[in-house]
């Protein structure tokens, strides 16, 4: 029971955040620096969950290039940079992961 | 010079699709770890509708599994979601005129997914009165793709290999989303200091590293503007 009020809480807060400025658009003033944090939200959010993913893949920090993650990783920040495309950064990332994976096995 | 409600709604589902090509996969790991920690299959189901954010579910199974009580789930998730808050002020000045069911479909619809998918298409409403079909199209899809996936990992479960390294298709989707962001000093500052925090902290019970990394990167990126103005 209370993994289902847990389940419904967590989506009603997600909620909330999704529709808070659609809702009260042009009804209520934002404070400013609150609109001044915003831009920096899903960087950060964004880049903390990938930072682990990469560099302590098995939980432990392995800063070397024969983690595979990590030069997949790496490799994948270059080409969004280059081609700001979802699909390519896939591909590629996954391309890379697969070829480093194989040489350090 | 306006297109028709359909034509927006399929440029919608368009520009999505090569996100689903990240997503599914995704969806199909969360709905095998959502079994594995002892969800019931019904409980995963309704958590992707009723949540429906890929990293804020993971991160439930992850907390659950930890044995985490409600109230830090609950908080941790709230915070993790608190990005979705930009994306909601982003389109809201293109959402005044909709009536409040639009509204709240178009919030409900709202992920990390379609929100890159609708900034990377220009806002421009005085030529496109239609575009929230264009909103409701990239959220559907990407809806559809979620609900399939993870239904998909519910009921193949241990049958899906476990030696593919699917669950690199999220880390790949975000780096595909944070890049592009990243277009001042302030926001690489953010991107810096959030993640290496989350390297210092990573050893905190209940993934509550995770959520001071992000504070502390928002707290980096906002000073850093600051010192520019």
């Amino acid at each position: 029971m209370s993994i289902w009020l847990t389940i419904v809480a967590c989506g009603l807060i997600t909620f909330a955040i999704r529709l808070s400025f659609i809702a009260v658009e042009g009804k209520l003033t934002i404070p400013r620096w609150f609109r001044a944090l915003l831009p920096f939200v899903p960087v950060a959010t964004l880049t903390a969950l990938i930072v682990p993913d990469l560099l302590m893949p098995q939980g432990a920090l392995w800063l070397s290039w024969s983690n595979p993650r990590l030069v997949a990783g790496v490799a994948a920040i270059g080409i969004a940079a280059a081609t700001r495309s979802v699909l390519w950064t896939l591909i590629g990332g996954f391309a890379i992961l697969a070829l480093s994976s194989g040489i350090n096995s | 010079m306006s297109n028709p409600p359909l034509q927006e709604f399929w440029a919608g589902v368009k520009a999505l699709l090569p996100m689903l090509i990240g997503v599914m996969p995704f969806g199909a790991i969360y709905g095998v770890l959502a079994l594995t920690t002892g969800l019931h299959p019904a409980a995963a189901l309704a958590m992707s509708i009723i949540l429906f954010a890929g990293s804020a579910q993971f991160l439930f199974c992850q907390l659950l599994g930890a044995g985490a009580p409600t109230p830090v789930i609950v908080a941790e998730i709230g915070l993790l979601n608190l990005r979705h808050a930009l994306y909601s002020a982003t389109l809201a000045p293109h959402t005044t005129h909709l009536p409040k069911r639009w509204k709240w479909a178009l919030a409900y619809l709202l992920t990390d997914e379609a929100f890159a998918a609708i900034s990377r298409h220009p806002i421009d409403d005085d030529t496109h009165p239609h575009r929230h079909w264009f909103y409701l199209g990239a959220g559907l899809a990407l809806w559809s793709g979620w609900q399939l996936s993870t239904a998909a990992g519910v009921l193949l479960g241990a049958r899906l290999p476990t030696d593919w390294p699917l669950d690199f298709a999220l880390p790949l989707t975000f780096i595909a989303i944070v890049v592009p962001l990243i277009r001042t000093r302030a926001l690489l500052a953010a991107a810096l200091v959030a993640g290496g925090m989350a390297l210092l902290t990573a050893s905190l019970p209940f993934k509550l590293g995770l959520l001071l990394a992000a504070l502390t990167g928002m707290a980096a990126g906002w000073r850093v503007a600051g010192m520019a103005r």
